[in-house]
């Protein structure tokens, strides 16, 4: 996967907001995982057409103070690895 | 007694116990005759609203076979509509083409299709029926349709040496994830147990074989491989705990803490038919009575590990000893660890192999076993 790769969910996992933790969850094949809030606003703005860097557009627009770069990559990295993009 | 501070996450539909197959190592207990009536379809859907309303987010749908229900595509549909991520865990008897198409249509988000062997003479064998170029074809059509594709292997002496070729039928059917699953002794397993367990020597090998496998294809495929506890000194987290995210619904509508649950005769587990699910889970003595740590004896009672392993599971201690509330004895600091122990010596034994006559879970077999147990 190069930086200019679009990013996607791999087939099967399903990003969702649930009430009753309190907290974004990834749901997949007999599985999920709680999210800290960092985690699922990365995550909702995968679509399947952006890259790492209109991600980190995307996410700059909304939170203008922060520095995310180095968060973003590091995020997706670990993302990645445990088979949640492809 | 504890009681829970959150409801269910994990919500495990048994949908019937009705089965064409007839494996000698499934979970199902051995009396599962004697529980004929199964709820309706109206049941299923107030059930599963009540345990997503309680923060339920994971179902699957389970068995016995749970295609053999005609109504499941109707429950999916529910259940999707609910918000729930739905698996279903098949054996893929019942299935056919237009069935995943409508599946899929109904919004089913997972099918795990499981085999009892890399090859047709010993999968037919251990299905007790014809049933290995149908799991075959039907894993491509699910595949074809666009699902995350999952196979499961229980693992056993007999299938446990060709490790290597049922994961190469995982490659050539292009699966997703592997679960290489060794059996877990409940039910039918528990009483063929001699015949199931491997010796120490198939185990190294097998293990070896998985981690070969998972090094070399890991872009390409998820190999999980589960050991038998039998096998470990430390028990697993069952259930992460009795009453904390599991919930149960047997075909019935009996409400247990875990699948082997059913064969505590001292708990009188509650129906769906005649109690809530919130009041099911947060009050019923059947969910609270091994909730928490308060029920625990020694050695769990003042172990460091009690709070990650919650004294192993209850079904075991249960089964093996006679009481839940001891250790698992799979726990090396279980007083009773020798009857996991004498177990595993004795597979180990060179007359062990291939000889042990393992009983078929069928109705004939079922009855039998009734009979035994009453004389
Ligand atoms: S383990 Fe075998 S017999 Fe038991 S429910 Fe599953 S497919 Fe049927
Ligand atoms: S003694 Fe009990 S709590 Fe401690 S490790 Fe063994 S089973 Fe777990």
């Amino acid at each position: 996967m190069t930086e200019s790769t679009a990013l996607k969910m791999t087939n099967g996992f399903r990003l969702q907001w649930e009430p009753a933790q309190d907290a974004h969850v990834l749901l997949y094949p007999e599985g999920m995982v709680k999210l800290n809030p960092a985690a699922a606003e990365i995550l909702s703005l995968v679509d399947g057409d952006r890259n790492i860097e209109e991600i980190t557009e995307a996410l700059q627009a909304k939170f203008p103070d922060a520095d995310l770069s180095g968060d973003v990559k590091e995020f997706v990295s670990i993302a990645t690895a445990n088979g949640w993009l492809s | 007694m504890a009681s829970a501070t959150s409801g269910p996450r994990w919500l495990l539909a048994e949908l019937t116990y009705k089965c064409p197959l007839q494996c000698p190592y499934c979970s199902n207990p051995t009396d599962y005759t004697r529980y004929q009536s199964e709820l309706t379809t109206e049941e299923w859907i107030q059930t599963m609203r009540q345990a997503r309303d309680l923060g339920a987010v994971q179902l699957g749908f389970s068995g016995g076979e749970p295609l053999v229900r005609k109504d499941l595509e109707q429950l999916v549909a529910a259940a999707h509509e609910m918000g729930y991520y739905t698996n279903l865990i098949t054996s893929g008897i019942g299935m056919d083409a237009q069935r995943v198409a409508d599946l899929k249509e109904a919004g089913l988000d997972h099918i795990q299709i499981s085999f009892q062997a890399s090859e047709e003479v010993l999968n037919d064998r251990f299905a007790g029926t014809k049933a290995f170029q149908h799991k075959k074809e039907m894993a491509r059509e699910v595949k074809a349709q666009g699902y995350p594709m999952v196979l499961n292997f229980v693992l056993y002496r007999e299938n446990i040496d060709r490790i290597e070729d049922i994961m190469d039928l995982a490659l050539e059917l292009d699966a997703d994830q592997v679960e290489l699953a060794n059996t877990q002794y409940y039910g039918w397993a528990l009483h063929n147990r001699e015949g199931l367990l491997p010796d120490r020597e198939q185990l190294a090998a097998a293990q070896a074989s998985a981690e070969k496998y998972q090094e070399k294809y890991q872009d390409r495929c998820r190999f999980l491989y589960v050991i038998p506890d039998y096998y470990e000194t430390r028990p697993k987290a069952c259930m992460s705990g009795w009453g904390n995210i599991f919930l149960n619904i047997a075909p019935d509508g009996s409400a247990l803490p875990c699948q082997g649950a059913r064969q505590m005769t001292h708990i009188d587990f509650p129906n769906v038919r005649n109690r809530s699910v919130k009041e099911i889970w947060f009050e019923s003595n059947a969910f609270n009575v091994y909730r928490g740590d308060e029920w625990m004896r020694d050695p769990c009672k003042t172990c460091e590990h009690r709070h990650e392993d919650f004294g192993g599971c209850r079904c075991q201690a249960y089964q093996l000893t006679g009481d839940a509330r001891n250790a698992d004895p799979v726990c090396s600091l279980s007083p009773d660890h020798e009857l996991v122990t004498q177990a595993v010596e004795k597979a180990q034994k060179e007359e062990m192999s291939r000889s042990v006559k393992v009983a078929f879970r069928n109705p004939k077999n079922a009855k039998q076993l009734l009979l035994n147990d009453s004389g």
